[in-house]
């Protein structure tokens, strides 16, 4: 949460707010039956027009962001998402967005889809985990084998968010040239998605194996061996994750608080007992720290600061870690009743239990933070 | 002068003074032991009179009291310019960024003129008599008693964890001076000489070997009426002064610091440096630790910033910052422990006759709770976090609207 705002972010995160309540109560998110699309086409549409995939694309390419400060208009709209535990390809477009972008004026000409997705009209996503697989986006196992002027993609990704609904997957590959990334349409034959399950009730994951698909050379994305736009899509990618847990966990623990006032045992309030408030207190610190490290995270990544890897990093260790000690707490504070289908606190802690997880786990981004400190190891 | 200099000029001025004048860090040989740093007070008093005939010292102070009178932004400029220097750092806690502001906000003009001039010619050192053996977090709860005798004060009990005190001259020291009022309003400040007939002071060994404390002795120790800053039984309000600026230090928001503050102490020893004596740095279990060291070292500065900033803007109330006391004491209490555990069975054994990396690192482990127990434990700091910031109800205290002598003490 930014400290302060100007008025055109207020407008932008106050309507992306309007759209995100009126399809999305948290009632309905909990109604949502397995295998019932979580959002449709022309909602996102909706969101698009609202400037959902602009902030982090240029102007010239159809972008633009509210503030000129795009990933802190982008981390705005991460915490509406995150308040509500909203559905919706925000983090994937954005992040496949950041790619394109960042390997614009290299490779292939990417132009119209980059310019399809800001305005809605197509959606994409990130294909870069395999079975089994833990965080390794530069050594994909998944195959792209020369084939004439082309390639032949092999292997199988999951963990894919709302790839069937996605028109576009942004797919890493190993080829002969090292990693690369290809944008390929979801319906060339070879492509086959199907449902994973995981925690998270508002959104679909999906397996998607490549079976002998034929891809053309201009689905190339930037050129094999270039590292720079993994790297900012997973930039992208934490900033995404840490503004929306920090969202959720500014709710979870508000209305913990709340909790501790009404709740009386004892002929007192839990928010009497010292035990209790003691633990409060340690939750308002690392809510606070945890507002604090994404917000600078943000920064470094908006001003392409030397630090922003490490700065993610850190972002991405502490909020993954420490969102889930809070709403453990949040549900001990609250007994049973925080372990029930009914109440809200398990929708924000599928949500950020599974950010925790994906796009590097708290441990991976401390090895990382060891590497970037001592880069000669 | 009747116009301000502006502050680009000022630092110019300062640039080039500081390069002829003072010395440079490079060419300053490393103080001799942690043992007795007395040389390095005479040092940092030398240092401070070179600021103050050169006309760069007390920048923030009013001129009638021997400062500048000039704005924090001059003081930013000269400190930003003072990097490479040596400076009198020990001079800034917590004579000029406690004590002397105190002064400024309760004391006489006599007091504000005499010590807060001296201090900034450098010919004299203040310190604090706050804390007692008995007390703990109960600062108001103190029973050194100071009694009228004619037109004097006569000052008995003790005191302890005075930070620095056997390097000063003179102290701010709180006395019960009321015993039939509840304990907040019955509590006098007093300047003391540290030297006056009748104080006992004995410098306290921690278990690192530092020996920066101090415990105090008084027995009739005799104070004139000018002694007493602010009111007779007004004390609180002048030691709530005095905690503040001292918060305001520690977050790094006083004005009245000079030079920039060196990084870590000489013993300390942090998980990076155990990883690279022990050459366990390629190891990925130690080099998670070690990850896990700079995450959280990097998320206190970064909530530093930030709560700040809300405490200046009115967005959060000055309690936050106990959210950071909280905060630093958790990266304390975890460098210490992520250093024994990547010292490994090493841990606690020096080389030959010396600690040694992994020797200090037990030495580091054997003060780990130092930074949850100074300057207030982290149990008062969530105590007011959620009370304060929270809004929650307050601890029972049952000597509160209690006249103080019926409140229960221990012994």
């Amino acid at each position: 949460m930014e400290l302060e705002l100007s008025s055109d972010q207020k407008l932008f995160q106050t309507s992306a707010r309007r759209l995100l309540e009126k399809e999305y109560p948290l009632d309905r998110v909990r109604g949502l039956k397995d295998g019932e699309p979580r959002w449709s086409r022309d909602w996102w549409r909706q969101g698009a027009e609202l400037g959902w995939a602009a902030t982090i694309v240029p102007e010239e390419l159809g972008g633009g962001s509210v503030s000129g400060e795009g990933v802190r208009d982008l981390v705005l709209l991460a915490e509406e998402l995150g308040t509500g535990v909203g559905p919706g390809p925000l983090l994937p477009v954005n992040v496949v967005l950041a790619g394109l972008v960042e390997a614009h004026g290299t490779g292939s000409d990417h132009t119209d889809t980059i310019e399809a997705l800001v305005a809605g009209e197509r959606v994409a996503t990130w294909a870069v985990y395999e079975p089994g697989g833990e965080w390794n986006p530069l050594t994909p196992s998944l195959s792209a084998s020369r084939d004439g002027d082309g390639y032949l993609l092999d292997g199988v990704k999951d963990r894919v968010q709302d790839a069937d609904q996605a028109d576009l997957l942004l797919v890493t590959a190993a080829t002969p040239d090292g990693p690369a990334q290809f944008l390929v349409p979801a319906g060339t034959p070879g492509v086959t998605a199907a449902p994973q399950w995981s925690l998270d009730l508002s959104r679909t994951f999906n397996e998607v194996t490549f079976t002998g698909v034929r891809v053309g050379p201009d689905t190339l994305v930037g050129e094999p061996g270039a590292t720079g736009p993994v790297e900012r899509q997973l930039q992208i990618a934490a900033i995404v994750q840490c503004a929306e847990v920090c969202a959720v966990l500014e709710r979870a623990f508000a209305m913990t608080v709340q909790w501790g006032f009404d709740r009386y045992s004892f002929g007192r309030p839990l928010a009497s007992y010292q035990a209790l408030k003691h633990r409060f207190a340690d939750m308002r610190t690392w809510l606070e720290a945890c507002h604090a490290t994404t917000q600078a995270a943000a920064a470094a990544v908006q001003e392409r600061a030397p630090e922003a890897a490490t700065l993610v990093s850190v972002a991405k260790a502490f909020v993954g870690e420490r969102s889930l000690l809070i709403l453990q707490d949040c549900v001990q504070i609250h007994g049973g009743i925080g372990v029930t289908w009914e109440h809200d606190l398990h929708l924000f802690l599928r949500r950020a239990t599974l950010d925790q997880a994906l796009y590097g786990t708290p441990e991976d981004h401390r090895l990382r933070l060891a590497d970037l400190a001592t880069p000669d190891l | 002068m009747t116009e301000t200099e502006s502050v680009e000029s000022f630092r110019l001025r300062a640039r080039a003074w500081l390069a002829v004048n003072m010395p440079r860090l490079a060419d300053v040989p490393p103080p001799a032991s942690d043992e007795d740093d007395i040389g390095e007070w005479l040092r940092a008093r030398e240092l401070q009179k070179k600021l103050y005939d050169g006309g760069f010292a007390g920048i923030c102070f009013p001129t009638e009291y021997g400062g500048l009178g000039l704005t924090p932004a001059h003081q930013r400029a000269f400190t930003d310019e003072s990097d490479g220097y040596e400076m009198p750092l020990p001079l800034n806690l917590p004579t000029f960024a406690i004590c002397a502001p105190t002064i400024l906000d309760a004391g006489t003009e006599d007091q504000k003129r005499d010590r807060i001039g001296a201090a900034i010619r450098g010919d004299e050192v203040l310190c604090q008599f706050l804390s007692e053996p008995s007390g703990g977090s109960d600062l108001a709860g103190l029973i050194t008693r100071a009694d009228r005798d004619g037109d004097t004060w006569v000052l008995n009990g003790a005191k302890t964890w005075s930070t620095s005190a056997y390097a000063a001259d003179w102290a701010l020291c709180l006395a019960r001076t009321n015993w039939d009022v509840p304990k907040h309003h019955g509590l006098t400040m007093f300047l003391m000489p540290t030297k006056a007939p009748g104080v006992t002071m004995n410098r306290v060994r921690m278990v690192n070997g530092s020996l920066e404390f101090c415990e105090e002795f008084f027995d009739d120790v005799v104070l004139p009426a000018s002694a007493v800053v602010g009111e007779v039984d007004g004390g609180w309000a002048v030691a709530s002064r005095q905690l503040f600026h001292e918060r305001n230090a520690m977050g790094g928001g006083s004005p009245y610091v000079s030079g920039k503050r060196g990084h870590g102490g000489m013993s300390h020893v942090g998980p990076a440096a155990v990883a690279a004596a022990l050459r366990r740095s390629g190891d990925p279990r130690v080099r998670e630790l070690v990850g896990r060291g700079i995450a959280l070292e990097t998320v206190a500065r970064q909530t530093s910033a930030r709560v700040t900033r809300a405490i200046a803007s009115g967005a959060l109330p000055p309690t936050a910052a106990s959210l950071l006391r909280l905060l630093h004491a958790e990266v304390s209490q975890l460098n210490d422990d992520l250093s024994l555990k990547i010292a490994g069975s090493s841990a606690g054994f020096g080389n030959a006759e010396t600690p040694g990396v992994t020797g200090k690192a037990g030495v580091g482990f054997l003060m780990r709770q130092g930074g949850s127990l100074g300057g207030g434990s982290t149990e008062m700091s969530r105590n007011v976090i959620s009370e304060r910031l929270l809004g929650m109800p307050r601890e029972a205290a049952l000597d509160r609207d209690v006249p103080f002598k019926q409140v229960k003490r221990g012994r």
